[in-house]
Order: structure tokens, then C-alpha cells, then sequence
């Protein structure tokens, strides 16, 4: 499991600390549901995605947006322990919603890329670099009590 | 696939990034070194500190080729075909590290560009990134 040092875990609270969450979930998603357009079959019962506004315009995403991303916050409280705080959800991943795991990283690409788009030349490498650490962490997590 | 209007946006995305081409490709490789440690290993014969002489230099290939790409798209096959048999017989990188770089242009890029990076230049962004990487694995085997 994945360990991080005084200087990570404050990193990754500063990061989150200036994420607006109800703002960047929206866009995160949508962005997974535009670039990776397969992932659409999780979503059937969302309406309308034919296309990359109708997905940005689309209120069931923004609101699913908000929940996963308001979902990793447990995690940026409990960097010690990501495993056991996303065995849960983890479990619901894989036995009711039978989402591929692999997707869990697409998703945390195109957070991460939000961010960069938000933080411009602030989003270091450096923090970049701890940032990806803590959302492989949760990504393994998520991934972890699929059976 | 990439449509007409995705082409174009590419030709004009890579076009503004040529001038700077050493400032975005050292960037780039900077947050793969940072992000990916394990990528450092086929750079051992090189200075990779930030900025340097080197880096800065082989930034602007990397960059250079990615624009000589986009303005060939219907063509990438033959145009990258020195470069593909370059990666193949000489650099051999395996191909799961064309992916690390990819991400990290596409991070360059969203930290350069902020809200212009939109999510429609992100897809065919990463969508030219994905074919340029199987043309350059090609030859592999």
C-alpha cells in the first residue's frame, strides 16, 4: 500500500484545498464520457450524450460528477489508510455496478488534467507528480475488492 | 477517428506550440521523469536535469515531430516512418511508455492552454497522441 511522507499528504490537501469540487467533478466526468466516449455504457439511463455539449450541458452528469469527485475526500482525509477507506465502494464498483476497473484510471487522468487546466503553471511536475501518487493510490483501492 | 474539424484544431494547437517547442517538450519530459521515475531509464546517457541543454534540445524534437505529424495526419504512417523504425531497431522503449508521455503532453498542454484546452481539443488531442504512438510501435514486430 502506498505510504506518504508529511510533505505529500500536505501537497495533496493543498491541492484539494483549492479545487472547487461541486465545479470540477462536472467537468471531470464529462471529460471521461467525451475522450473515452466507450464509458457512455455506464451511464444509459443519463439522457442525452450524443455529443461533447450535450454531455457539458447535461444536468444527471454534472450531478454524478459532484458525487464521485465529493467521494474523494475521505480519501484526502485518510491518506493513510486509502485501501481500507474505498474497500466499500469498491465492492459496489464491481459487484452491483460492473464497472471494468481500468476505468478508474481514465478517470483520474482527466481530473488531473481539470486541474491543470485550473492551476495553469502552478500544477508543477513536483506536484503533479504526488498528486498522480495519491490518485493511483485510490484508483488500486477502488480496484481492490473486485472478484 | 479523427474528424476534419479535429485535424484542424490539432494543425492550430501544434502551430502555436511550435515556437516554444523546447519550453513544452522539456516540460513534458520533466513531468514524465517526475511522475513516472521509471522512465528515467532510457535516459541514463543524457543530462535530464530541468531545463538543461539536452532536455531542452530533445524537447524540441520530440515537439518538432509531433507538428510535422499533425500537419501530415492522412499520412502519419509514411511520414514518422524514419522515426518508427528509429523506436523499433534502435530506441526499442516499450511501447506502455508511450503512454506516460502522451499524459504528460496532455497535462503540458491543459496547464499552458487552461479553459482553451477544451474537453473537445482534449479528445482529439489524445486521440492523435494514441495513433502517433501506434505508428511509432508499428515496426516493433
Amino acid at each position: 500500500m502506498a505510504e506518504f511522507t508529511a510533505n505529500e499528504k500536505s501537497i495533496v490537501s493543498g491541492v484539494w484545498a483549492k479545487i472547487s469540487v461541486n465545479e470540477i467533478g462536472p467537468q471531470a466526468l464529462a471529460r471521461v464520457l467525451i475522450v473515452y466516449p466507450w464509458t457512455q455504457r455506464y451511464f444509459g439511463s443519463f439522457g442525452d450524450l450524443s455529443n461533447a455539449a450535450a454531455i457539458l450541458g447535461n444536468s444527471k452528469v454534472g450531478n454524478h460528477g459532484k458525487v464521485v469527485l465529493n467521494a474523494l475526500d475521505k480519501g484526502v482525509k485518510n491518506m493513510d489508510n486509502v485501501k481500507g477507506t474505498y474497500a466499500a465502494l469498491s465492492k459496489l464498483h464491481c459487484v452491483q455496478l460492473n464497472v471494468d476497473p481500468d476505468n478508474f484510471r481514465l478517470l483520474a487522468d482527466c481530473l488531473t488534467i481539470v486541474v491543470a487546466t485550473k492551476f495553469g503553471s502552478d500544477f508543477t511536475p513536483a506536484i503533479q507528480a504526488t498528486w498522480q501518487k495519491f490518485l493511483s493510490a485510490v484508483v488500486i483501492a477502488l480496484g481492490s475488492q473486485y472478484f | 477517428m479523427l474528424s476534419k474539424k479535429e485535424k484542424e484544431l490539432l494543425v492550430i494547437i501544434w502551430d502555436k506550440m511550435l515556437p516554444i517547442a523546447d519550453d513544452i517538450g522539456s516540460e513534458a519530459l520533466l513531468r514524465m521523469f517526475t511522475t513516472f521515475p521509471k522512465t528515467k531509464t532510457y535516459f541514463a546517457h543524457l543530462d535530464i536535469t530541468p531545463r538543461s541543454k539536452q532536455m531542452l534540445s530533445h524537447g524540441k524534437k520530440i515537439v518538432h515531430a509531433l507538428h510535422e505529424g499533425a500537419k501530415n495526419i492522412n499520412t502519419l504512417a509514411t511520414t514518422l516512418a524514419p522515426l518508427s523504425r528509429f523506436h523499433a531497431y534502435q530506441l526499442r522503449i516499450d511501447p506502455s511508455n508511450f503512454k506516460l508521455l502522451s499524459h504528460c503532453i496532455l497535462v503540458t498542454l491543459a496547464c499552458r492552454m487552461k479553459d482553451d484546452f477544451t474537453p473537445i481539443a482534449h479528445a482529439a488531442m489524445d486521440k492523435f497522441l494514441s495513433a502517433f504512438a501506434a505508428v511509432l510501435a508499428e515496426k516493433y514486430r
